[in-house]
């Protein structure tokens, strides 16, 4: 670690632009445990912002600022290797495999062995109450159960950061509360700064920490 | 994009120093390759230049001899008419199918029958709608004794007719079905249904709503499709030697059998031939070019002339698209029908409908011959389909990593192997491995057979590579996983269905092709389909029906495979089933 570097998620002089106008601009560190909140309306380029944090602009834009990760300049990094783990509105599970491989698929492949890797996805499922859902075929679960699986899968992966795309746009109000709470739990618990984008207050409310707004 | 800009991408791909970037041009040079070397080849001994066999000095002498053979003319234009007739028919009735009866459940059944109406190789259907048209054939037994009066086979040239009538038939019932699959492809795209709604709420019939509105854009994007429905239609070779008149024969069919004369003087003229059918498959083009112009012009005149569609025209043009669309689809089901009854046929009078016995016994016969021919077609057939998909995914993955996003330009490199005659680059292909010495075997076949899969396989699966969601990708990179993980373990599982069919696809255009393993394998390659089209002319039928229909089967089995498996594969996941 780079000494007197801060630990969390810094955007430093984060700056994109697209054919030459400027989009978006936005200098903020996410200390761990914390969740930040990028409010605006739609096509502000809230999810461009959330791209050039995750490593994956649209060649059409242009990015300037550094990306930092626990004082590691992550900038330059393809995506599998910055350790940032992204939920979208949809759970975009993988349809082929099934709720357990989904969970697997995210386990780093350090976790060596059958049984071992069984038993950490296992021990996830029974984490979100899905015990035994491990065979299930991710098309028949409820939308909360979805929900529920594409965390856990993300949290498996072992992040160093979590990023939110309007996560929770898609669930109807009661559910919307509940698993909204489940995320920001578990990120506060292991110690993940969270940065979330969204153009819904109540999001920014349950995130408990700094918002900053984006004008068109 | 140059290297510093894509290096500069923050999380872009790793420049590895990997084959991926080169994948487009190896693919190009793969298809292109032999089209270019065959012109030259062909152009060369046009003009008197092949050393090998004797001739050292550029020379008009070989045109001149072109032009002096008495059957010229008519050969030349056997192939210019039955080109414009099939394709201004084919691309007529797909039309006013389209224009007449999307959205009905009549259309439904016509989509449904389209894969299998497409795979069925050209010579099978060509075979069957011989079988079904002949003197002896099931339309005159139908009609015989009670219509005809016929108590045995007329005299009657109802196949290979000289003016090429059952030839240009016989094309357009097979190029509808291709260009109806690319005008649902084209109706897609171009937001078509508002159109037609649009104009139909503003008073307008049906057909003549859809023609005025939606049929200009849709004809932008399948110009493509009917120039190689035109190129194919004016050079068809096997097509032409079932249903074509013989003497002459089209200029394609005339081209070959100069090539494979003993003399070997004639391989000259049959490169001059070669060279004089690309001229006029170049000068057709320009030609429909020029009438694409002025039917534009006349269509805005009648566009803007306001007029609506008087009701009794609306209800005969959606018979008439109604009634193409079905005899299409007849010809060739029937056909198959035909094949197989006589296939097993035992002895069969005039006017009988079917054989008094049914025997097996030239399937016993031919079994262990077929049998080998088979599995020489699949061995050729799979090589070039799994080469061209190698190929194409990696074209499609260099695509996605590297953003080389092809040019809309670079769709008629695509389409030239299909636009360019056959007859005008095999042939020069054949000489120039005769010059060099390259042994005419099944590698050559095979190299031969990816020029006109890998086009077909790339226009069959670039749509649905690049209609996968994205996001997928950021997910599974997000948890960890490399682009080539991603590749294997994500992106290709999904796309299953896809890959299935583009390899379906891939697979029956080789085994449909005759000129290419017969000119290229130097006859010493045989395929189901060299075998069946060289049965042609010695009219055993119980033959034809038996190798028809192995060739049809050939190329069935793999679409079946692409229904089936990802049903069996994907059974316990809901999402992919019926992807």
């Amino acid at each position: 670690m780079v000494e007197g570097a801060r630990r969390g998620l810094a955007l430093e002089r984060l700056a994109i632009t697209h054919a030459g106008r400027p989009l978006v601009a936005l200098d903020i560190v996410v200390a761990p445990g914390e969740a930040a909140t990028v409010m605006g309306p739609s096509g502000v380029g809230k999810s461009t912002l959330l791209a050039a944090v995750t490593g994956t602009l649209d060649p059409a834009f242009a990015m300037t600022g550094r990306v930092r990760l626990d004082g590691v300049d992550v900038t330059g990094l393809p995506t599998e290797a910055r350790r940032i783990g992204i939920l979208f509105q949809d759970e975009l599970l993988f349809p082929h495999l099934s709720v357990g491989g989904n969970l697997a698929f995210g386990l780093p492949a350090h976790v060596r062995g059958r049984a071992a890797r069984r038993a950490r996805v296992e021990a996830a499922l029974e984490r979100v109450g899905l015990s035994g859902y491990a065979g299930r075929d991710p098309a028949t679960l409820s939308g909360g159960q979805k929900a529920r699986v594409a965390l856990m899968r993300m949290l498996l992966s072992e992040p160093r950061a979590l990023l939110l795309d309007e996560a929770f746009s898609r669930l109807d109000a009661a559910l919307r509360d509940q698993i909204r709470r489940l995320v920001f739990d578990m990120a506060r618990r292991d110690g993940l700064p969270v940065l979330q984008v969204t153009h819904d207050r109540s999001d920014a409310a349950a995130a408990n920490g700094p918002v900053l707004e984006l004008h068109p | 994009m140059s290297d510093a800009a894509l290096a500069q991408r923050p999380g872009g791909p790793r420049l590895r120093g990997r084959a991926l970037p080169w994948a487009p041009a190896l693919t190009l040079a793969v298809m292109l390759g032999p089209v270019a070397a065959g012109l030259a080849g062909t152009v060369g001994p046009a003009f008197g230049w092949m050393p090998a066999l004797g001739g050292h000095t550029l020379t008009f002498e070989v045109m001149r001899g072109l032009f002096d053979w008495p059957g010229l003319t008519r050969a030349a234009l056997l192939s210019v008419g039955v080109g414009f007739a099939a394709t201004a028919l084919s691309l007529a009735a797909v039309a006013l199918i389209v224009a007449g009866w999307r959205g009905t459940r009549a259309f439904g059944a016509m989509e449904r029958a389209l894969s299998p109406l497409l795979s069925v190789p050209h010579a099978a259907a060509a075979f069957g709608l011989a079988f079904l048209i002949a003197p002896s054939g099931w339309v005159a037994r139908a009609l015989s004794p009670w219509a005809t009066g016929w108590e045995r086979p007329p005299d009657l040239l109802t196949a290979q007719d000289p003016a090429g009538v059952a030839l240009t038939l016989g094309l357009v019932a097979k190029e509808i079905p291709f260009l109806l699959l690319m005008t649902l492809a084209a109706l897609a795209q171009a937001r078509s249904a508002q159109g037609a709604t649009t104009a139909r709420a503003l008073g307008y019939g049906r057909v003549t709503g859809w023609l005025k509105a939606v049929f200009p854009q849709v004809y932008r994007q399948i110009r493509l499709p009917v120039y190689a429905v035109l190129a194919y239609s004016m050079s068809v070779v096997d097509v032409a030697m079932i249903l074509g008149p013989s003497t002459p024969p089209p200029l394609s069919v005339q081209v070959v059998r100069w090539m494979g004369d003993p003399d070997l003087a004639l391989r000259f003229r049959a490169a001059a031939g070669a060279l004089l059918q690309l001229a006029l498959v170049l000068a057709a083009l320009g030609v429909w070019r020029l009438g694409e112009i002025a039917v534009g012009r006349l269509g805005r005149r009648w566009a803007e002339g306001g007029g609506r569609g008087a009701p009794a025209v609306e209800t005969a043009l959606r018979l008439a698209g109604l009634a193409a669309g079905l005899l299409a689809a007849l010809a060739v089901f029937a056909g198959l029908a035909g094949l197989a009854v006589w296939s097993v046929a035992g002895f069969w009078t005039f006017p009988d409908a079917l054989p008094d016995a049914l025997t097996l016994r030239t399937w016993e016969r031919h079994g262990p011959r077929l049998g080998a021919l088979l599995a020489e077609t699949a061995l050729i057939g799979a090589a070039a389909t799994v080469l061209a998909m190698l190929l194409t995914v990696a074209c499609l993955e260099a695509e996605h990593r590297h953003g080389l996003r092809p040019a809309q330009r670079a769709l008629w490199l695509l389409y030239l192997p299909l636009i360019a005659p056959q007859v005008a680059f095999l042939t020069g292909f054949q000489t120039l491995a005769l010059v060099v010495g390259l042994d005419g075997g099944r590698a050559a076949v095979i190299v031969a057979h990816l020029v006109f899969v890998l086009p077909y396989v790339f226009l069959s699966l670039a749509d649905p590579w690049r209609a996968w969601d994205g996001r997928f990708d950021v997910a599974a990179r997000a948890l960890g996983a490399g682009p080539d993980r991603v590749l294997w373990a994500v992106r290709l599982p999904m796309l299953l269905r896809p890959l299935l069919t583009a390899g379906a696809v891939g697979f029956a255009v080789s085994v449909g092709q005759y000129l290419p393993t017969l000119l290229v394998g130097g006859g010493r390659v045989q395929t189901v389909t060299t075998e069946a089209v060289a049965l042609a002319s010695g009219g055993d039928r119980r033959l034809i029906g038996v190798h028809a229909l192995a060739q049809a089967a050939a190329a069935l089995v793999p679409f079946l495979a692409a229904v089936l498996l990802p049903r069996l594969i994907w059974r316990d996941r809901k999402a992919l089933r019926h992807g």
